[in-house]
């Protein structure tokens, strides 16, 4: 036995390693197969044997086996055993061959979680890396939800190496693991601001990964993202940021606006490629998002165009594709701006490369015009012929068909032209379009009713060449144009010259080869044409012709009968026996004209697409509800019946169709074509289809068409398109002529009237008339269609799982499962840290209080939901130039941009545009949720209704913080309640004549003890100021956090430099001891102005100010939590009242918040609790009582110093009022 | 996000597949192919990026590609990746990665660049492979400093070096043999001879 072990172990001594293998496949060319199933063999040996190293060596040439696509699914067992190696060279080698092979259907993945679970916890950072990245190939849902807590803990790991990694694939649990996001999401928001720029970069792909599926949610993040912008220097992380933004404009347009200033500096500064183009990429997304109308946005237009061509114009072929690509964005909103450049993109056609020619393609789809649009398509038909593969020839194809008929025809001026030109592409063979050209061809006809004399003949003639059926076997393929042929022909048979010979063409023998359902169609229409031929035999007396033609169908129709296709046969036979009974009819000489033409009497009017789903659902038709209850087993199903119809007989009288509802249906419908008729880009139809189905008879007067008689009509399967462009360029010299001759007689006249059109496309486009009286019938839609367009999400997208709210509170019930039970420490919701008590009341089972707690967290939820947005806007609205300066300095360069929506927000009062937008965005951002909120408002108006009259009257220069008001649900969009212009909470630190400071100080929500300060600094001068340092005397309890190894004495450089008129944020860190009483330094900014003169050195003396409440930090607390708290006896108590108030509670309410960092508990009338956490965890809860004239507040805190401080401060606040 | 890497030769030889989505093998080794005859029939002077074939992705997907002398780098990328970027990355990164970074591919260096290239690729997979993990992970980009990921290439390879390497296992076995205490075939061995007989990952081409 031991002897037999030692020989195995010799035996491994010649084993192959994977360098032998790579070497002997190599010299095994002729006959691998083999070869491979050898060493497959000598694997499968050596996964038997027990030594480790053995294994890992056997896994590892699996690896490269799967490589070269051999499955290696059978040996996972033994890949786990490597992976569960001690020594990191086998761990590897088992993690890596995991990672290639491993996936959700691999049964023994679940063996591995607490090996992985092992590694991701080891000491060496290496073990935890290779685990990670392992995982990051093959985490499955189970796996995701094990370690996600794991996971989530080693993103605060020492090591940035394994924190970037970390931090990476939380992206993979998410999505694997979607409840996991929010407990997560505070981590990975933390992590935007690692110091280590890897984790950093890692953070941001995660952040944007996530927000190009879902971009809403992340919306509040915007403010954080701009900062790094600003702020960053790694490529990488500014390319994944901006094309972040690029995604997050189309929500909140005041982004864009913010945006743009920043952007175009970046497209005027780097020299990086690849950031520029980003930057053009994420402006045209803005410019898109943003309304038309400000003026100096054609300058950003400019500016992208003219650096896009530089890109086209480029030799790089790169560089060129990618330049067309961003053209064609810009194409759907500013075409003009595009179309100058025409001659560029034509060019770009011609280009060798396929992939360029594509993009160009594109590019030509915005490029026409009703002028050019025969010359752009001739020159693609020549592409057409020329094109050598089929795949670029059939997008060539639907291109053509795509630029053709956008917009409705927008630009087509001759049908007859572009009838020849389908016909024309009927001559490609192979091409996978068939079904398009037909569905072209159909519409047309349909639709264009003037055309249907040309359309006929020129199917017919189609019907009767040969080469369409030849090609009948490719499905798709374009005997497809069969279909149409044959349906134009019998539907619109009288327009036939030679009905006789068409007829005989689709009863050919060769027919019965094509497919199937174009068969059906020929049987179908074959009677239709038989039966216009019947009448006009019968007309004109030849009973003999009649019963000709009858013999031909009798003859040819059972060719069909005996199809393989039901469709056709069981058509086929009907229709066989109906002819022969015909005939017998007419051997009698009964004439039957008159009554098989009943058959086919009236017109087939086109639908929409979408007029199915846009009926609307009657009034009071509920799908959902139950038509039979099921059977119930508990009493309360008793009431439920009794609900509904006590409702329904609410309802009923409302939509009983009735005389009035027709009333009602007929105003609709006038109102609908009042407003087709002002729409310029609805071709009106004649009078509405139903009416012309009223009058059959009346088909013939369609507006007659002029179509010129020296103009061939039949020019049966030749290139005659080309024609008509020279025709079109006659007759528009001529039209030229003449309009010459009028405008000069008109000359006079015009100088009092208006233009005609001003609402068509180019004034060139309004030389062209239509060389026909076009008459396009619209498609029908059901009366009072819905106008909604959404398109439908596809259920199944993974993303969808992730559109998660992640502005919410996190609930205590979302915590990441942790796997012993014992030791629940290890998980940081944050939730838990600032609730203890509401957290300890979770774990008993109380089904009452439970609910109960609930709705105060749906209250909570919202509000505090609602707040995120309000700091959102706060940030859009005000711009660095903080908001309390009267008037912002009218420097020109700014006025453009910033101020202008800051100043906006502030100064106009409700109604105005600036609410307006602000009211959009918000709605955008609430989308579905708008409903409920609206329902809630209702309640609360009802409420408070005395008091919102109470608050209308309110001075309006009493300020309030529009973002804080709008915490209140009550405030949003309420008609009585007056939101006021948002107020900012930076307040003026000190000014000279070359700079302003503004400061904001805030808690620090991450560390303890820590308060950040955010100076604006804003250049008022005409000097760029650079050089910038802050120095800040320490005091004993405050302390400037400095760049390790500066000293006490050293200042803390700004990391910006300002050009004249500019202005910039720069944060700082304090550390503070004791959070009980409100301090001030002293400090200085020094800084360097330079202009042309040359620089000097300067310097701006200042005192911070701490006050007592920027130690605060707004933090969400249930009503409950709130109440223990009280309970609990800790706190100590203390009050104050002031007197003379105006201010309506709610404003109060909201100035408190704002000013002094509370969040609102719980609001009775005119009391409300407030609680607020400092940065060193002391809990303030407030009562406030509201009296005629006067405030009463009452405080309690864990600090009676901290209180007394805190209402000594808030006195002040509420004097102001 | 990065859906795929694929580096094969002129000949359609896949060198590198590296999916961050499941294929069945049968299906990666259509996707090779059928990329490798979308990037064959392209001339070198036109643009890099081609909009995806029909079995990886759809038209979120690009694919971006490189070509050196005997070797295609593909990568298919949706459109969350900048392509100028993903093309630095094969065209920058990648090559001084490879050739800066690991021991195993210094010695080769004298050589012409496309053989190194295509050889140690071939030999080297594996290694390869943890190169690239420490560039891209799970289909993201994981570390753009190329002096980060050097240095955490190197410091593996010690880590490996300090353990023996995997060619240092055939003599553990031995040494164990020798540890089962058996009176006779140990000694029939010698042990010197084993380590000419193994070929050693360092003393490799």
């Amino acid at each position: 036995m031991a002897l037999k072990m030692v020989k195995g172990s010799i035996d491994r001594m010649f084993d192959k390693n994977l360098q032998d293998l790579v070497r002997g496949i190599r010299n095994h060319k002729e006959d691998e197969a083999k070869y491979i199933s050898q060493c497959i063999d000598e694997i499968k040996q050596e996964l038997k044997q027990d030594n480790i190293a053995v294994k890992a060596n056997a896994v590892c040439k699996l690896t490269y086996l799967q490589m070269l696509g051999y499955d290696i699914s059978w040996a996972a067992f033994n890949i786990i055993e490597v992976m569960s190696a001690s020594k990191f060279t086998f761990k590897r080698i088992g993690y890596l061959a995991a990672s290639q092979s491993f996936h959700e259907g691999t049964d023994v993945i679940m063996l591995t979680t607490n090996q992985i679970r092992k590694d991701l916890s080891s000491p060496s950072q290496y073990d935890t890396g290779v685990a990670l990245t392992g995982l990051s190939c093959f985490v499955t849902p189970d796996l995701a939800r094990d370690l996600a807590n794991d996971i989530m803990t080693l993103m605060s790991h020492t090591k940035p190496y394994i924190r970037k990694k970390a931090v990476l694939i939380m992206y993979k649990v998410f999505l694997k693991y979607p409840e996991s996001l929010r407990p997560a999401f505070p981590r990975l928001k933390e992590k935007l601001e690692d110091p280590d720029p890897g984790v950093q970069s890692a953070a941001v792909n995660v952040i944007c990964e996530l927000a190009r599926r879902n971009p809403k949610n992340y919306l509040s993040l915007a403010p954080l993202f701009f900062k790094l912008m600003t702020s960053s220097t790694n490529n990488w992380v500014l390319i994944k940021i901006i094309k972040l933004f690029g995604a997050l404009t189309p929500l909140e347009p005041r982004l864009g606006k913010k945006l743009i200033e920043p952007l175009t500096n970046l497209i005027h500064s780097t020299s990086a490629m690849s950031l520029l183009y980003e930057c053009v990429n994420t402006v045209i997304a803005v410019l898109i998002s943003l309304s038309s109308g400000m003026p100096n946005h054609s300058a950003s237009i400019q500016l992208c165009v003219q650096k896009l061509r530089i890109l086209i114009e480029d030799s790089d072929q790169n560089l060129k594709y990618l330049g067309l690509l961003a053209m064609s964005k810009i194409l759907k909103t500013h075409p003009k701006s595009v179309q100058s450049h025409k001659d560029l993109i034509l060019q770009c056609l011609d280009d060798k490369d396929e992939s360029i020619r594509l993009r160009a393609l594109d590019l030509l789809y915005g490029m026409v015009s009703k002028k050019n649009l025969m010359e752009i398509v001739k020159k693609l038909m020549t592409h057409v012929d020329k094109a050598e593969g089929t795949t670029y020839r059939d997008e060539l194809l639907t291109k053509i068909i795509d630029i053709c008929s956008q917009s409705n025809y927008q630009y087509i001026t001759n049908f007859e032209w572009y009838i020849s030109i389908l016909v024309e592409l009927t001559r490609l063979e192979g091409t996978r379009h068939g079904h398009l050209i037909a569905a072209q061809m159909l519409d047309v006809a349909i639709r264009v009713k003037a055309i249907r004399k040309f359309a006929v003949s020129q199917m017919s003639s189609l019907l009767d060449s040969a080469h369409l059926l030849a090609s009948s076997t490719q499905r798709n393929g374009i005997c497809e144009v069969l279909y149409a042929a044959a349906w134009i022909c019998g539907e619109f048979s009288e327009h036939l010259q030679e009905p006789h010979h068409t007829l005989e063409a689709m009863l050919r023998p060769k027919v019965t080869t094509l497919p199937g359902h174009i068969q059906a169609v020929y049987v179908q229409n074959v009677v239709k044409l038989y039966a216009s031929i019947l009448q006009q035999k019968e007309q004109a007396g030849e009973a003999e012709g009649a019963q000709a033609v009858t013999q031909l169908m009798v003859d040819r129709l059972p060719q069909f009968v005996q199809s393989a296709d039901l469709e056709v046969q069981e058509r086929a036979s009907c229709i066989l026996q109906l002819v022969k009974h015909i005939q017998k009819l007419q051997a009698k000489d009964v004439p039957v004209a008159e009554e098989v033409s009943a058959l086919f009497a009236g017109e087939l009017n086109p639908v929409a697409p979408k007029a199915q789903k846009k009926v609307p659902v009657p009034e009071g038709l509920d799908l959902d509800a139950w038509i039979n209850e099921p059977l119930s087993d508990s009493e309360s199903e008793d009431e439920r019946p009794r609900a509904v119809f006590h409702e329904e007989e609410q309802r009923r009288p409302k939509h009983r169709p009735s005389e009035a509802d027709e009333e009602e249906l007929a105003r609709r419908r006038e109102a609908r074509k009042q407003e087709q008729a002002n729409n310029p880009f609805y071709i009106k139809s004649s009078p509405s289809p139903q009416k012309r189905y009223q009058d059959t008879p009346g088909v013939e007067h369609i507006p007659v068409v002029q179509i010129d008689l020296s103009v061939p009509l039949k020019v049966p399967g030749l290139p005659m398109s080309d024609q008509y462009v020279k025709l079109e360029e006659e007759r528009r010299h001529q039209q030229k002529l003449e309009k010459d001759k009028r405008r000069k007689k008109r000359k006079e006249k015009e100088k009092k009237g208006k233009r005609r059109h001003g609402s068509l496309p180019t004034e060139s486009d309004e030389d062209i008339a239509p060389a026909q009286q076009v008459d396009i019938v619209t498609e029908e839609m059901p009366e009072n269609a819905l106008p909604s367009d959404e398109d439908d999400k596809d259920p199944n997208d993974p993303y969808r799982a992730l559109d998660i709210d992640l502005d919410k509170p996190l609930a205590d019930s979302e915590k990441l499962p942790i796997q012993k039970h014992r030791n629940a420490e290890t998980s940081k919701s944050p939730e838990k840290e600032d609730v203890p008590v509401a957290e300890k009341k979770s774990k008993k089972p109380k089904k009452k209080e439970k609910k109960h707690k609930e709705k105060g967290r749906d209250k909570e939820k919202k509000k505090e939901k609602e707040k995120k947005a309000a700091d959102l806007d706060f940030w859009l609205s005000t711009t660095p130039p903080p908001a309390p300066a009267p008037a912002p300095v009218p420097s020109t360069e700014e006025a453009g941009v910033n101020p202008v929506t800051a100043s906006k927000d502030e100064c106009e009062d409700t109604k105005t545009e600036a609410q307006g937008e602000e009211d959009g965005a918000e709605g955008q951002e609430q989308d579905k949720k708008s409903p409920k909120p609206r329902k809630k408002k209702h309640k609360k108006e009802k409420e408070e209704r005395p008091k919102g009259k109470k608050s209308k009257k309110q001075p309006p220069g009493s300020e309030e913080a529009a973002g804080e008001a709008a915490r209140e649900p009550v405030q949003n969009g309420a008609p009585e309640e007056e939101p006021l212009p948002p107020e900012s909470s930076y307040s003026l630190l000190a000014e000279n004549s070359y700079i302003k400071m503004t400061c904001d100080v805030r808690g620090s929500l991450q560390e303890d003890s820590q308060v950040t300060v955010a100076i604006v600094l804003e250049n008022r001068s005409n000097s760029v100021l650079k050089g910038m340092e802050l120095s800040v005397l320490d005091s004993l309890n405050a302390r400037m956090a400095r760049p390790q190894g500066s000293s006490v004495h050293d200042g803390v450089p700004v990391p910006f430099q300002l050009p004249p008129g500019v202005s910039n944020e720069a944060q700082f860190v304090f550390t503070i001891q004791s959070v009980v009483t409100a301090q001030k330094l002293k400090g200085t900014l020094s800084f360097i102005a330079k202009n042309d003169e040359g620089a000097t050195q300067e310097k701006l003396d200042f005192r911070l100010h701490f006050s007592c409440s920027s130690y605060l930090v707004t933090t969400p607390c249930y009503s409950d939590a709130f109440a223990k708290l009280l309970e609990s006896g800790d706190l100590s108590m203390s009050s104050v009242k002031v007197d003379g108030i105006q201010l309506s509670f709610q404003n109060l309410l909201a100035k408190i918040c704002f000013h002094h960092h509370f969040s609102v508990v719980e609001r009775v009338d005119s009391c409300a609790s407030m609680y607020s956490r400092s940065i060193q965890g002391h809990h303030v809860c407030l009562l406030v009582k509201k009296g005629e004239n006067s405030v009463s507040v009452d405080g309690k805190c864990s600090d009676p110093t901290l209180l007394s401080n805190l209402l000594e401060e808030m006195k002040a606040t509420l004097a102001k009022c | 996000m990065i859906q795929a890497i694929l580096v094969f030769n002129n000949h359609g030889k896949p060198r590198l597949v590296r999916f961050y989505q499941r294929f069945p093998e049968e299906i990666q080794q259509q996707i090779v192919r059928e990329t490798f005859h979308l990037v064959l029939k392209r001339d070198d002077n036109i643009c890099n990026f081609l909009e995806g074939g029909s079995l990886i992705g759809g038209s979120d997907y690009k694919l971006i590609y490189r070509h050196y002398a005997t070797l295609y780098f593909v990568f298919c990328v949706d459109s969350s990746e900048s392509e100028l970027g993903i093309l630095d990355l094969i065209q920058v990164h990648l090559p001084v990665v490879f050739f800066t970074a690991p021991k195993v591919f210094v010695e080769t260096l004298d050589k012409c660049f496309e053989n190194v290239c295509e050889l140690d690729l071939i030999f080297h997979m594996d290694k390869v492979h943890y190169i690239l993990q420490e560039v891209v992970m799970g289909g993201m980009v994981l570390e753009t400093n190329m002096n980060e990921i050097v240095a955490q290439i190197e410091a593996q390879n010690r880590l490996e070096k300090s353990e023996g390497g995997l060619s240092a296992a055939p003599a553990r076995a031995v040494s164990a043999v020798k540890n089962i205490n058996l009176p006779e075939i140990p000694r029939n061995i010698n042990i010197g001879d084993l380590n000419i007989k193994v070929p050693n990952l360092s003393q490799f081409v």
